[in-house]
């Protein structure tokens, strides 16, 4: 067979080497390993894309920008978020007051002009030089006129556009809006509340005499989706390309009707205090008294129609048997698989694959374990659980380690590379309210004891290590 | 009140733990699908004639299935064919018909009550209704039908105004309908260009205003643009998502395993083997077929398992891996052959055969699990257009049963249980066939 294969040397593109970190298959020909092909997500994206979002003042079109930024990044696609009104307060310190916005105000026009130009600068390095796939400039961009200037501009750079416009007339919402975002902002940071608000309701009025909402006839041409928020009514047009149709239905799944996510681990199971990594064990005594205190601070939350989540593993599902609720079982809320290394400690890890061990150090979240996966493959069987979370109000979801932290680095936008060193210790549950821009986080600790499962990043990433080098980022059992 | 808590026991064919008492397994919601329905929901299709009502039921109905949610569609042209046996002329929908009008309706509550039998007794989660639906009045009969039995109710309208598009559907699935089997073409194009005028005057579309607190959503000139309005749960939202990625663009989509791989030649199933001498040859086979065939734009996908990208790589073009479409995990299965599971695991083999679709390998995956993950490849599949999918043997079973709506269903009939062998490429151009 050997001797075969040299004959085939000459069709020496079907030989494939594999990427010892990804563990992704490519050409061996190739010398420099093509992004394209040795990409471990499929790629969608051709053209970067330019998210123009469009409204009036306290519409919520900041809070969806870094919202769908917060997303699309978790789901790998790099993007950023422009915000005019950034570009304008670093450019001129104090801001004085609405007349600056007032229509009339000539030279005030030439300065917002020239604000947006250079953030779109800004864009044209993010999204030519600096890899980042989708720009969102954050602005009111109310008038056709400023549109046509992004337009061109875009076509000019081979970017596609895609107008996200959100409409409100409720004055209540708007109210909210100002009281929860607007007051603390720097513009208002020497005034009082009602000094505030009717300020920025003028500058609200500033815009509405020129605001030319999205059109079916004359903007039918363009791609867009239209938020009318109160209604929960959306008109999508000309949708494009697949990032497009993910964006459009990621706004019609979110909302903002107040609620809570708790999520928590398992409690400890036989195999965490063995030390061993994965499997599919059940609790230990200490978990059981985990369940049973989860049980009553459940109880005492009193909390509104509370749906709770758990993955397929016998520990989770013990665990939410203990509530006495009815539960759902996720398959995607499953552990990360540790392919070979599946109930092996630390130490055996080291000692049977040295190799694999440095690897992870290098690399922890693109790190794949043979025949298993890595937290990159996690992130996207995580998100249809991401995409109903949004759907949902209060939810509790009983999941594992590697599970809860690429949640908690969605709720709390942390990078890629922070992502597998957070810490989600057994027996501590955290709780997360969004709050204006972000969201907030409660971490209630029910008293259980329980071993500590973190590892900590690693100085020495070279291979070979001692094996006490490895393991004292291993904590102590208590 | 402390109860102690329920054991758990592993379902040994699904291998998922469930409560049980006394060894016995209970009935528990955790069986139920995630977050699908919980009440039954009545999917109402609306719009004039040759709008693609159909086309659009049909489609969703095979997804949903697919997906694992029994839906049933109920066509009421069918139930007037029934009824009426013999069509004569677009006279019978005139607006005055008085005898028409009654018949029509009649049919309606025949379907109607159809519905509440699939979805109350027969076990049913959607039921599609596919008629015009075009007035309000109409629309308000089955919403307190609805109503009264519990079904929540989400409305997908059709509108197009566009000559062409319309001409096509005609010509496409009109003039082969039973309808006009007596007929030729051009009488039948006139005819039932008759048959849409008697619905324009009564006509009212789905509104923003007056209709306001129904959910539906409505599609307009074939997808360029949607007006989506309150949607209610996850089963809504994810009808809204697939009814906005499906297009009618021509288009064919190419489906074979990689060429035979090392491990299929020992009869081993899974692992991660590369091509054997004969799927090389496959391999380059393939590349001379796609070539040949001169594909408009084709994309190219693979697993990331080495077998599929082998036979890739002879293609000479650019392509996709998607971990999703690697092959079924047989767990502690894997690499093995029949005969080494049959004396291995004999309890697992029997049970395999029991039910192959829900049988789920130890630390492994079941068919079921696959349509799960390969729900985003489907998803896709219908966003693009001519597409090459190098996958394997349970991967294109599942994306198979897909197209020709071969569904487990709510019977658990055995998933496509036919042979797809390697070196063969399966093409599939989609038709609408009524």
């Amino acid at each position: 067979l050997a001797q075969a294969q040299g004959k085939m040397s000459s069709k020496e593109h079907l030989e494939l080497t594999q990427a010892p970190l990804q563990k992704i298959w490519v050409p061996q020909t190739s010398t420099l390993l093509q992004r394209r092909r040795g990409s471990s997500v499929p790629q969608f994206t051709n053209s970067p894309s330019i998210i123009v979002m469009v409204g009036l003042p306290a519409r919520g079109k900041t809070y969806i920008s870094k919202k769908l930024t917060r997303y699309l990044n978790w789901i790998g696609i790099p993007t950023k978020v422009f915000n005019i009104g950034q570009y304008r307060r670093e450019a001129m310190k104090t801001y004085q007051s609405f007349e600056f916005f007032r229509p009339d105000n000539q030279e005030a026009l030439k300065i917002r002009r020239q604000f947006a130009l250079t953030a779109l600068n800004d864009v044209k390095t993010y999204l030519s030089q600096e890899f980042g796939q989708v720009a969102v400039f954050d602005g009111t961009n109310t008038t056709r006129e400023r549109r046509s200037v992004i337009l061109h501009f875009a076509k000019e750079n081979g970017y596609k556009v895609f107008f996200i416009e959100s409409i409100c007339e409720d004055p209540e919402v708007i109210e909210t809006n100002i009281m929860q975002v607007k007051l603390t902002s720097p513009d208002y940071k020497d005034c009082n509340k009602e000094e505030a608000v009717e300020d920025f309701l003028k500058r609200i009025e500033c815009y509405k005499i020129n605001y030319e909402p999205l059109d079916n006839e004359l903007d039918s041409n363009l791609s867009y989706i239209k938020i009318f928020n109160v209604d929960s009514r959306y008109l999508a047009n000309q949708i494009q390309d697949h990032i497009q149709s993910r964006i459009v239905y990621y706004l019609m799944n979110i909302h903002i009707t107040p609620r809570s996510i708790y999520l928590c681990r398992h409690g400890e199971s036989e195999l965490n205090l063995q030390g061993r990594i994965g499997g599919d064990l059940g609790l230990s005594p200490r978990g059981k008294m985990f369940a049973s205190q989860l049980e009553n601070y459940i109880k005492e939350q009193d909390i509104k129609d509370l749906k709770v989540w758990t993955s397929h593993k016998k520990r989770t599902i013990q665990t939410a048997e203990r509530l006495g609720v009815p539960y759902e079982q996720w398959k995607a809320l499953n552990e990360i698989d540790a392919g070979v290394c599946e109930e092996m400690t630390y130490e055996e890890i080291q000692k049977c694959y040295p190799r694999e061990f440095a690897l992870r150090d290098q690399d922890k979240y693109r790190y794949r374990y043979p025949k298993g996966e890595s937290y990159e493959d996690l992130v996207q069987r995580l998100e249809p659980v991401i995409m109903e979370l949004e759907r949902q109000e209060n939810v509790l979801v009983i999941c594992h380690q590697a599970v809860m932290r690429c949640l908690m680095a969605y709720f709390l936008d942390e990078s890629s590379d922070e992502l597998p060193y957070l810490k989600c210790p057994l027996h501590i549950i955290f709780k997360l309210t969004p709050l204006a821009y972000g969201c907030k986080v409660e971490s209630i600790y029910l008293n259980i004891e329980a071993v500590d499962t973190h590892r900590e990043m690693s100085s020495n990433t070279d291979i070979p290590r001692e094996l006490e080098e490895t393991l004292d980022q291993v904590l102590v059992f208590s | 009140m402390a109860t102690s808590p329920r054991e758990l026991t592993q379902n040994p064919l699904k291998k998922i733990w469930m409560p049980c008492n006394n060894g016995l397994p209970e009935k528990h919601t955790s069986q139920r699908k995630v977050c699908m329905t919980n009440c039954p929901t009545l999917i109402v299709m609306v719009g004039l004639p040759a709008r693609g009502k159909t086309y659009i039921s049909k489609k969703l109905t095979r997804y949903l299935n697919w997906i694992g949610v029994p839906t049933k569609e109920f066509n009421v042209g069918q139930y007037r064919r029934n009824f009426v046996k013999t069509y004569k002329s677009f006279e019978f929908f005139l607006p005055d018909n008085e005898e028409g009008l009654k018949i029509r309706k009649q049919c309606a509550l025949t379907a109607l009550n159809d519905v509440r039998q699939y979805l109350g007794v027969e076990g049913g989660h959607v039921a599609v209704f596919d008629a015009t639906n075009a007035t309000r009045e109409r629309r308000d009969i089955i919403l307190k039908f609805a109503e009264m039995n519990g079904y929540k109710v989400f409305f997908v309208e059709s509108v197009c105004e566009d000559p062409e598009i319309i001409g096509a559907n005609i010509v496409q699935v009109k003039l082969c309908s039973p309808d006009y089997m007596n007929c030729n073409n051009d009488e039948a194009v006139e005819d039932f260009m008759k048959r849409i005028e008697c619905y324009k005057n009564s006509y009212q579309t789905l509104d923003e205003v007056l209709d306001k607190d129904l959910s539906f959503i409505k599609i307009m000139d074939v997808g360029r643009r949607y007006l989506v309005n309150q949607v209610l749960d996850h089963i809504q939202s994810r009808i809204v998502y697939y009814l906005m990625n499906i297009h009618i663009t021509p288009r064919s989509i190419y489906l074979c395993r990689h060429g035979e791989s090392e491990l299929n030649l020992k009869g081993r199933i899974g692992g991660d083997s590369g091509l054997s001498l004969r799927g090389k040859e496959f391999a380059r086979c393939l590349g001379k077929f796609i070539k040949e065939q001169n594909i408009n734009d084709l994309k190219v996908w693979t697993s990331q398992m080495k077998r599929t990208i082998q036979t890739a790589e002879a293609l000479s073009v650019p392509y996709e891996q998607w971990k999703v479409l690697n092959e079924i995990d047989a767990g502690v299965c894997e690499e093995m052959t029949y005969e080494e599971i049959q004396e291995h695991y004999p309890l697992e083999f029997a049970l395999r055969d029991q039910d192959k679709y829900r049988y789920r390998y130890p630390k492994g995956e079941s068919y079921e699990d696959l349509v799960q993950r390969l729900e985003p490849v489907i998803m896709e599949l219908e966003r693009q257009e001519n597409v090459l999918v190098i996958c394997h043997q349970a991967i294109m079973r599942c994306l198979l049963a897909y197209f020709l709506d071969k569904s487990a269903g709510a019977n658990a009939k055995i998933l496509l249980p036919f042979r797809v062998s390697v070196n063969v490429c399966i093409n599939i151009t989609l038709t609408c066939v009524v």
